[in-house]
C-alpha cells in the first residue's frame, strides 16, 4: 500500500473513532504534542493509560466483591479512572465513570456492579481501537510517511 | 510576578495521576515553552516550595491523597508564596479553591485554551 493510501486509511479510521464517540478533542491535543523530538509521546501516554486502567479495574472488581463494600474506596478508584480517561480523550469510558460515581454515592450495589461491567466493556473497546490506530500510524512511519492530523 | 533570567515561565503541575502529570508537563513545555516540574500531591508541592523552589504558576489538582489542592493552596499562601495558583477541579465549583487563595479555578481537564486564558490574564506573561 502506498504511503498516502495508508495515511487516508488512518485518517478515516481516526475520524470514525470520533464520530462513534470513542475519542474526543483531548486525544487530538495529545497528538498535537507529538513531534520529531517526542515521537513516541502518544504511544507512551496510551500505554500508561492501559496500565493504569487495568490496575484500577482489578481494584474495582476486588472492592465490589467484598462482603462489606467500602463505597468511598470504590468511588476513589472510579474517580481516578475518570480522570485518566478524560485526559486522554477516552470519552465513553469517562462517561461510564460519571454514571458509576452517581451509583457509588447512592451506595447502589447492583447498579455499581452493572456499571463495572459496562466500564470494562468500554475500556476493552477503546483499547482495541487505540491499538489498531497506533498500528496504522506505526506502519505509516515505517514506510517513511508522517502521521496525518485531524482538524477538530 | 516576572519570569526569571531566561524569560521562560516556570510551572509546577500538582496531580496524583501520572498520566495527567505527563500530559500537562509535555503540553506546557512543547506548546508554551515553559519549564515545568511535577509533584504528586499537595504535600510534595508544599515541601518543594518550602525548600526554596520558585514557580511563576502552579496548576493544582483538587483531589489528591495526603494533602489535597485546597489545603495545599492555603499552606502555600500562608508561607507567603506569591505564584499564580490555578485550581483544577473535577467539578465546576471552585469557590473554596479561590477562598483558599488560588487566582483561578478551572474544570478538568486542563487544555490549551485554559492555559492560554490564564496566561492572557496576567500582563507579565507573554506567550
Amino acid at each position: 500500500m502506498e504511503v498516502d493510501q495508508m495515511q487516508r486509511q488512518c485518517l478515516d479510521y481516526t475520524k470514525s473513532l470520533f464520530l462513534e464517540g470513542f475519542l474526543d478533542g483531548q486525544f487530538v491535543q495529545l497528538q498535537q504534542l507529538q513531534d520529531e523530538n517526542n515521537h513516541d509521546f502518544v504511544v507512551e501516554v496510551v500505554s500508561l493509560f492501559f496500565e493504569d486502567s487495568e490496575r484500577l479495574l482489578n481494584d474495582l472488581t476486588f472492592a465490589l466483591d467484598q462482603k462489606s463494600i467500602d463505597f468511598k474506596k470504590v468511588d476513589a478508584h472510579v474517580h481516578q479512572l475518570k480522570g485518566s480517561s478524560s485526559s486522554i480523550g477516552a470519552q465513553r469510558v469517562k462517561n461510564c465513570c460519571i454514571e458509576f460515581r452517581n451509583f457509588c454515592e447512592e451506595q447502589n450495589i447492583d447498579a455499581c456492579l452493572s456499571c463495572l461491567q459496562q466500564v470494562k466493556q468500554e475500556y476493552c473497546h477503546v483499547k482495541n481501537k487505540l491499538e489498531t490506530l497506533i498500528r496504522l500510524e506505526q506502519q505509516i512511519v515505517a514506510a517513511g510517511g508522517s502521521i496525518p492530523t485531524m482538524e477538530f | 510576578m516576572t519570569a526569571m533570567g531566561n524569560n521562560k515561565i516556570s510551572a509546577l503541575i500538582v496531580d496524583d495521576d501520572s498520566i495527567i502529570r505527563k500530559i500537562h508537563k509535555t503540553m506546557l513545555e512543547r506548546l508554551f515553552n515553559m519549564e515545568a516540574r511535577t509533584a504528586k500531591d499537595g504535600k510534595e508541592a508544599v515541601d518543594l516550595c518550602r525548600s526554596g523552589a520558585k514557580f511563576d504558576v502552579i496548576f493544582m489538582d483538587r483531589e489528591m491523597p495526603i494533602m489535597d489542592g485546597v489545603e495545599a493552596t492555603k499552606e502555600l499562601r500562608a508561607m507567603g508564596v506569591k505564584s499564580m495558583i490555578v485550581g483544577i477541579s473535577a467539578s465546576a465549583s471552585g469557590e473554596d479553591f479561590v477562598a483558599a487563595g488560588s487566582n483561578h479555578c478551572f474544570e478538568k481537564p486542563l487544555d490549551l485554551a485554559k492555559v492560554e486564558l490564564v496566561l492572557g490574564l496576567h500582563p507579565n506573561f507573554s506567550t
